[in-house]
């Protein structure tokens, strides 16, 4: 009933959702991560590089949740 | 063999005395007519934000999680920190496809992802294989909570031989079936609340007071074996411990909100934007689950798995006696009395969401579709509350009877037989284009390969790919969903030319998937 040229908003996309791509690229390569140097508060690179992504990742998260949920669309 | 722990014995079983009272009390919260299946089994779909956070966390952090991933770390070092990128990983996938599953659902009044699927495919087959893939990969789940469980009562020196060692865990496990059956969803919800609240204490005193006592992050990360401290360096032609720890981030991470259990809890959500709100805030169980792997540091940086009077809990349980004995060895009993009773009630809330999830799956897509057609609603609410004391039952034999690394054998396989079901389920919800023969037959391929190299591995989950000359060692469940998704798109075409231009079937709209 909303015909064809209601499609394309129906589809839920959001350019928005790319930010997602950033902390997927940011931990998928081990070999950028892998190594003790340097380190923070007593902590090897390691660990708080990927402590400080699941931050960022929410943050990012956070960001998409109020963009998406403010953007005038049907939904 | 350790002294009993009066003191930690006493604050653990006040606390479960109150959870247990909560767990009957919680029928009457929100309150629902509980001879419907969505109200006994899906709580209403009324949870709100707040509530859904809890549940959630309460499902996918479990006890198991709790004392597995610090007992890695212990074990294996950084490898174990594949936790880490696995729950950066889970958040955007929960927060993409699982608001249109909810929305979808809530729309037909489906209580299971087979429901779903039977309803989009219209295949009740391809609805038997998800819901078969989905029960066989809960039950063992369900039993490794009760080795959580096992860990801490004997960690308070709870100690018996033969049958009578069982028994805490029987009568722990007889209030969990009996307020499950009782008061459904609810139940576990509202427990939720009180176990995640006891986690955080318990986690955040162990990360902030341990390091303290050893002076320091810095003192604990030198303590740690240099082999264990970062990933091996792969060597030639191989993608070695790297490809291990980014397979098993993304399989793993592909695989959870597949389970029956975190589908009930997303479906009990109140709105698709709960869901969403959810995805945003649920990293904070993220970075406890972090730090808990750290824990597994302290406990090495302690030397805790040297000490004598802990030699009998280590024997017994392994590494798993890790987190138990550096808690015994760095908090006053009563603490250790609130941690433990953070991790054993962390055991029956998830038992508890896995039994109901299982039950829900068996009244709905095979009683319903293959016996009784055309229950009552109180029949299948019924149904289902028996099936769910089944379900129990049988993982609190099992455990008691069978080695418990049998159960940590079948819940590894477990992960690689729910991540089949992402071709139908997670990308069901966005498109119908896949013919539903040609999911079912990928989702044969990859459950019989995905067995198969479980045990070529020797029961391990990472098997080694070679490839023209390469290794890849990596997480089955991540190899074989790949196949299974390739077998699924190549056969589409051929099967839908074979069905000679009939239209499938579909009972859903694309509306339905959106607000």
């Amino acid at each position: 009933m909303n015909g064809g040229n209601g499609r394309g908003r129906n589809t839920g996309w959001s350019w928005w959702y790319l930010l997602f791509i950033i902390q997927l690229v940011a931990i998928v390569w081990p070999p950028f991560y892998n190594r003790a140097e340097p380190t923070f508060i007593g902590m090897p690179f390691f660990y708080w590089y990927q402590f400080l992504w699941v931050i960022l990742g929410a943050i990012l998260t956070a960001i998409v949740y109020f963009a998406v949920a403010h953007e005038p669309r049907s939904g | 063999m350790q002294e009993l722990n009066w003191t930690a014995l006493i604050v653990f079983v006040v606390l479960f005395a109150f959870i247990t009272w909560l767990g009957f009390a919680a029928a009457h919260w929100r309150k629902g007519d509980l001879d419907q299946l969505h109200e006994w089994g899906l709580g209403g779909r009324r949870f709100g934000t707040l509530i859904t956070w809890f549940l959630v966390g309460g499902d996918l952090y479990t006890a198991y999680t709790f004392v597995a991933v610090p007992a890695l770390a212990f074990g294996a070092g950084a490898i174990a920190f594949f936790a880490v990128p696995y729950t950066i990983i889970i958040y955007p996938i929960l927060f993409l496809a699982f608001p249109r599953l909810w929305h979808v659902c809530h729309k037909h009044n489906y209580i299971t992802a087979a429901d779903f699927v039977r309803g989009r495919f219209g295949n009740r087959w391809l609805a038997l294989a998800i819901t078969i893939a989905g029960i066989v990969a809960t039950m063992p789940y369900i039993a490794l909570q009760l080795v959580g469980l096992q860990v801490v009562i004997g960690g308070m020196g709870v100690w018996g031989t033969g049958y009578a060692g069982d028994l805490p865990l029987v009568i722990a496990f007889i209030i969990l079936a009996a307020f499950t059956y009782s008061s459904g969803l609810r139940a576990p919800a509202s427990i939720a609340i009180v176990k995640d609240i006891l986690i955080y204490i318990a986690a955040f005193a162990a990360v902030i007071v341990v390091p303290i006592q050893m002076g320091g992050f810095g003192k604990i990360f030198a303590a740690v074996p240099a082999q264990k401290l970062l990933l091996a360096l792969p060597g030639a032609n191989t993608t070695g411990s790297y490809g291990v720890y980014v397979t098993l981030a993304i399989g793993s991470a592909l695989a959870l909100f597949l389970y029956p259990h975190s589908i009930t809890g997303i479906l009990s959500a109140s709105s698709g934007h709960a869901i969403r709100r959810n995805a945003a805030m649920l990293p904070g169980y993220s970075f406890m689950l972090g730090l808990l792997a750290l824990v597994g540091f302290f406990a090495l940086a302690a030397g805790v798995g040297g000490l004598p009077e802990f030699a009998g809990g280590f024997k017994q349980f392994g590494n798993n006696f890790a987190v138990p004995a550096l808690y015994l060895h760095n908090f006053p009993s009563w603490f250790v009395g609130i941690a433990f009773a953070a991790i054993g009630i962390g055991a029956l809330v998830p038992a508890a969401i896995m039994s109901i999830a299982a039950a829900n799956l068996y009244t709905r897509n095979i009683h319903r579709e293959f016996i009784n057609s055309n229950p009552t609603d109180r029949q299948e609410a019924q149904m289902a509350k028996w099936v769910s004391l089944i379900v129990k039952f049988g993982a609190l034999v099992f455990i008691v009877f069978v080695p418990s690394q049998y159960a940590i054998y079948l819940q590894l396989l477990g992960g690689i037989l729910i991540i089949q079901t992402l071709p139908s389920v997670m990308l069901g919800v966005y498109t119908r284009w896949f013919n539903d023969w040609a999911l079912l037959v990928g989702w044969a391929v990859g459950t019989a390969l995905g067995s198969w190299m479980f045990v070529a591995a020797n029961l391990t989950p990472n098997y080694p790919l070679h490839f023209a000359g390469y290794t890849f060692p990596g997480y089955t469940a991540f190899y074989t969903v790949i196949l299974n998704l390739i077998i699924t798109v190549v056969l589409t075409p051929v099967f839908n030319a074979m069905a000679s231009g009939a239209a499938p079937s579909d009972a859903t709209a694309a509306a339905d998937y959106r607000a």
